[in-house]
């Protein structure tokens, strides 16, 4: 990993003085959408993407904790896939936590990967942290009916701007959960969510968007110090609602377009986000990356390690309440348009 | 196509008649129908190029065009021809996006008058309509 983007951590860092909790760091590695062709043969880009995020994770100083990944192993959920994005994971010298994607799940109610990886929803501590992981990617029991087979439901719910699709949400029984699993943990505690789509609304026509992100975003405002991670929407996001930070997570397979972008709709992104620049794709890896969690006093500060890019920080900034970017916060300078 | 050559007669009748008229010609010479027809043959060809878009038989390895570009976004049609510096030259969208079906899709490229090059460029364009031209702009 490049000296440069262990520099920046450790600024940041020196910036909470009075920390209350322990300090620690966690890799969050995600959206690698590992695509098979036949046989043993895979789609080597993907392949590529995943296999360095594992390699430079592994190479961090200091040691990462552990590693939360953050959904969609798989391209089409298939066990060949989502075996193949196992094995290059098993090479990480940390243990991993696991998110569902969507891209995990529509073949068939994401059975398999249960089988490989356990619960869909759970919580755990760390250092004083309370994550929870939530399966934020299910979906109306009618759309799930609808289709003759799972393949078919799968290869329509992977097309990201598929108008046949249908809102993500986490449902009624897993906010149940969600709530009793909460009532045992003091206000004061810092709580790390960990979704694989955003628990908000952003953009409804490729799913940056959980249908009941209000009810869920409810029970998490009660607590002092509340961060949701996300995936799925393979760039840079991060957001401020009442007491939530959002930080979302890049893909290790490659970029999305922001929704801006789409000149047939609107779009809700959040204001305080300045965007990546548009990837190039003579070079594959370009707007791809992952990232390392440092959490300072019960906060978050994201470290965006891309592949082609200069990294970005992004972290809670104390005095503002925000999440606030290291390098251009304050900046006056427009992101790059995108031509 | 019959319903086509029997309008195209129907209009060169008329143009014959308001010219043996002595009337000024109207620039005029379709109705509404012709318009409708048009548009739905155009729409077909969207609709097509949409169909390409998520094929994944475009290339070799299950890539599908609209994985990466969803919408058709960041293909800025409106942009070419322009010079595409990774190329070295000036080129026309057809060709970034034959480079993207050697590149990532791993497949064969298409002849710039293949059906369905047209029907992607048709699809890229529809996603894009009521943005400003801007030929040559990065």
């Amino acid at each position: 990993m490049a000296l440069g983007s262990i520099l920046p951590m450790t600024n940041v860092r020196l910036a909470f003085a009075d920390e209350s909790q322990p300090d620690f760091t966690f890799a969050y590695i995600s959206d690698s959408h590992i695509q098979h062709i036949k046989g043993t043969e895979f789609v080597r880009n993907w392949d590529r993407g995943l296999e360095r995020a594992v390699a430079e994770a592994n190479l961090m100083q200091p040691k990462p904790d552990f590693v939360l990944y953050g959904g969609d192993i798989a391209q089409l959920a298939l066990p060949q896939e989502i075996d193949h994005g196992l094995e290059i994971l098993s090479e990480l010298n940390y243990p991993v936590h696991y998110v569902m994607g969507e891209h995990d799940y529509y073949l068939d109610n994401g059975e398999y990967w249960s089988k490989r990886l356990g619960p869909q929803w759970y919580s755990f501590d760390h250092k004083g942290v309370h994550f929870v992981v939530l399966n934020s990617i299910l979906t109306y029991d009618s759309w799930m009916n609808k289709w003759s087979s799972g393949e078919e439901r799968m290869g329509v719910m992977a097309g990201l701007d598929d108008p046949r699709g249908s809102p993500f949400m986490v449902g009624e029984e897993q906010r149940r959960w969600l709530k009793a699993d909460l009532a045992k943990v003091d206000k004061s505690t810092p709580i790390v969510v960990a979704s694989h789509s955003p628990l908000q609304k952003i953009f409804k026509n490729w799913n940056f968007w959980t249908e009941d992100a209000e009810d869920v975003q409810s029970l998490l405002q009660p607590f002092d110090k509340v961060t949701v991670l996300y995936g799925h929407v393979h760039q840079i996001q991060y957001n401020q609602i009442g007491n939530i930070s959002f930080y979302s997570a890049m893909a290790t397979a490659w970029p999305w377009p922001y929704p801006r972008t789409y000149a047939q709709a609107g779009n809700l992104m959040p204001e305080l986000v300045i965007p990546m620049n548009r990837a190039d794709p003579f070079f594959e890896r370009d707007g791809t990356g992952w990232q390392f969690i440092d959490i300072n006093d019960g906060r978050v500060a994201a470290n965006y390690s891309l592949t082609e890019n200069q990294p970005r920080i992004v972290y809670f900034d104390k005095e503002r309440g925000h999440p606030v970017d290291a390098e251009y916060a304050g900046i006056e300078t427009a992101p790059q348009l995108h031509y | 196509m019959r319903k086509l050559m029997l309008s195209g007669g129907l209009i060169a009748g008329a143009a014959l008649t308001a010219a043996l008229a002595g009337l000024s010609a109207q620039a005029d010479p379709f109705d509404a129908e012709d318009v409708e027809e048009w548009q739905e043959e155009y729409m077909t060809v969207v609709a097509d190029g949409r169909a390409a878009f998520t094929d994944p038989s475009l290339g070799t390895n299950g890539v599908v065009c609209a994985q990466c570009h969803p919408n058709g976004t960041n293909v800025h049609p409106e942009t070419y021809p322009k010079y595409q510096q990774q190329l070295g030259r000036v080129v026309v969208l057809a060709e970034m996006v034959n480079w993207c079906i050697e590149n990532p899709l791993e497949g064969e490229p298409l002849a710039l008058d293949d059906p369905r090059m047209v029907a992607i460029q048709a699809y890229v364009a529809h996603e894009r309509r009521g943005v400003e031209l801007a030929p040559g702009k990065h």
